[in-house]
């Protein structure tokens, strides 16, 4: 039985050059939302970023895990190439597509500690999966 | 790593048979104690290598190898296209032709003694580093492509840097047949404001001091002496060589199957290197090379101008530039025959003995300069490749120091302020715009340089010329 009172989280598990991000939920979309915030605090404190704009995007793969990368590397090219950063994620899913809404605003060093760029999300311990727990799990390991 | 696993061949160099569909065997180059502090993922991941379709003689680890994606970092693999080689986005990594270069600077410690900080804070101004820093260059889409066509040669003929820069750059600073068109728009629009940026992570620029001379005739090929002053330059090819990456390592994944590969994981993304995923790869990879290269000239010329307005002086002339992240067709020997082989390289460096014709003339009898990075706090080396360098390893070496801890114990264990504080008290300033990222890099959370460099030496993969102490660094 899921608890839905369950606050969604995400983590940082540790490999030995790069960092892994992890997102655990009652739903698959949760865990996508949370697995993405795992990747803005490798960039900064999500806590310090205001969620002033938002803006939509989407993406589509042949499976759960490879749309969690691509999920991941969208986010990556949208703070990237806006140079913003995010604190709230919102995941559709249709099929093997998702839509997305994200809000944020613009990466600013005076306000956002920064910790590490991040290049791109791997297949290394890629994993999107319900527990036993019953809780959603989407992991992955990225590149920095 | 489990030592019970390796046949030992000689004290730093570790044979695995093959087995359990490893077409060829795997080879580890390490001591004793760099094998046991080893992750065995590294084990894992170099038999998953030697398993792939067309690799030719054996998988390598170098000795500074730890677990990257797909491919060890400091793995080395060479694949035969005309056996059905394949080629592997993760077998370069997403940095594609992340590299070092170093410049002497005409100057000697006693020099720059007292205009240290005056040198650092210039620096830390004039070249873009961290997180979200743009360049002062925006590219548009034509001349995006000629930028990806010609390297660093497009950079000088922009007017950063001179044209004897390109004498003592990998390719003559420009990589043959990249295809613009084969890297996407998105790529290049993660790339329009970054060129000239060092980037983040474990990027760098430093200031170094020769301390040490271990080999001097190459030390004098190689225009360097004791107490000389360098800069090395660590960085790759930004946005575009991290999306090439992340979009090329999809399509191998989805295709893997259409080609018949059957992948022991599915983070050994490949592609035959007949196949149109393969050639489209290579175009793109060959692309994020001249992106790679004509990042560190332009970084090259901003350094040159910030050193001129701390010293009239001095004179910044290119030593060499490697990169350790490249996949590169190659000629070698084996078993008595000459092969056209495309070797992988994912945090390794190419290390061509004397006498090659892809060396520059001055340095020929001696062998190619090998840059090895290692963290701010210890210091780098300059080696020589060798001739032995060929039956160990198709002419490769270490790339740095390797990592030995997480990013995210290291931020547990140290704080970014306090280390610089440290540092700053054994007279090597750092400069950057993100303290996490310091503690993240701190020291302590590499392995020990010199005992990786040590190793390499032994093995014969590459000969200790010198070892530079850090004096100033900025960090990504």
């Amino acid at each position: 039985m899921i608890d839905n009172m369950i606050t969604p989280f995400w983590e940082h598990f540790a490999h030995e050059a790069d960092v892994g991000v992890r997102g655990v939920a009652t739903s698959k979309e949760a865990a996508f939302e949370q697995a993405a915030l795992a990747v803005t605090a490798i960039v900064t404190q999500p806590e310090k970023v205001a969620a002033k704009e938002r803006i939509e995007f989407s993406c589509e793969a042949p499976d759960d895990e490879l749309l969690l990368v691509d999920w991941l590397n969208a986010v990556i090219f949208e703070m990237a190439t806006r140079r913003m950063l995010f604190s709230r994620f919102k995941v559709k899913f249709a099929g093997h597509a998702l839509t997305a809404q994200a809000w944020g605003e613009p990466l600013n060093p005076e306000k956002h500690p920064l910790g590490v760029e991040v290049k791109g999300a791997t297949y290394t311990m890629l994993q999107v999966k319900q527990r036993d727990d019953g809780l959603w799990c989407a992991q992955t390991v990225v590149d920095v | 790593m489990d030592l019970n696993l390796l046949e030992k061949q000689s004290d730093t160099r570790w044979y695995i048979a093959p087995r359990n569909g490893m077409r060829v065997p795997a080879v580890i180059y390490a001591d004793e104690n760099l094998l046991k502090e080893m992750d065995h993922k590294v084990y894992q991941q170099i038999c998953n290598v030697a398993m792939l379709p067309g690799i030719v003689q054996a998988a390598y680890a170098m000795p500074d190898a730890h677990w990257g994606y797909g491919f060890p970092i400091g793995g080395v693999a060479a694949f035969d296209a005309e056996e059905g080689g394949v080629i592997s986005a993760g077998g370069v990594g997403f940095d594609i032709s992340c590299g070092v270069r170093t410049l002497r600077t005409g100057l000697k410690t006693r020099d720059i003694e007292a205009y240290k900080k005056q040198l650092a804070d210039q620096l830390f101004r004039d070249i873009p580093a961290g997180l979200g820093s743009t360049g002062r260059l925006h590219l548009g889409n034509a001349e995006m492509n000629a930028m990806l066509r010609g390297g660093a040669r497009w950079a000088v003929a922009q007017g950063f840097g001179e044209e004897t820069d390109l004498l003592y750059t990998e390719e003559q600073g420009c990589m043959p047949a990249a295809d613009p068109s084969r890297v996407s728009d998105k790529a290049k629009k993660r790339q329009r404001d970054e060129m000239g940026t060092l980037g983040s992570g474990n990027h760098y620029l430093e200031v170094q001091r020769v301390a040490r001379v271990f080999d001097k005739s190459i030390a004098t090929a190689f225009g360097m002496a004791e107490d000389d002053v360098l800069v090395s330059i660590h960085c790759g090819s930004r946005g575009l060589g991290h999306q090439i990456g992340t979009e090329f390592l999809k399509s191998m994944v989805i295709t893997a199957a259409d080609h018949g590969i059957r992948l022991p994981d599915r983070e050994l993304a490949c592609a035959p290197i007949h196949s149109q995923t393969g050639k489209d790869y290579l175009g793109a990879m060959r692309a994020g090379i001249n992106c790679a290269l004509a990042n560190r000239q332009i970084i090259t010329h901003l350094t040159r101008q910030a050193f001129a307005r701390v010293f009239a002086e001095a004179r910044l002339s290119l030593i060499y530039d490697v990169s350790h992240n490249t996949c590169k067709v190659e000629q070698h020997e084996v078993d008595g025959r000459q092969r056209t082989l495309y070797v992988h390289r994912k945090g390794a460096t190419r290390a061509f003995g004397p006498g090659h014709p892809d060396i520059p003339e001055a340095y020929r009898a001696a062998g190619q300069p090998v840059l090895i990075g290692g963290s701010m706090g210890t210091g780098s080396y300059i080696l020589a490749g060798t001739k032995e360098s060929e039956a160990c390893a198709f002419s490769s070496a270490c790339h740095g120091a390797g990592r030995a801890m997480s990013r995210h114990q290291a931020k547990k264990q140290w704080r970014g302020r306090q280390l610089m504080d440290d540092l700053a008290t054994r007279g090597i300033l750092i400069r950057s715009p993100s303290l996490r990222g310091v503690a993240e890099e701190a020291p302590g959370a590499y392995k020990d340089v010199s005992a990786v460099v040590e190793a390499a030496d032994h093995a014969g993969l590459a000969r200790k010329v010198a070892y530079l102490e850090p004096l100033v660094c900025i960090k990504g």
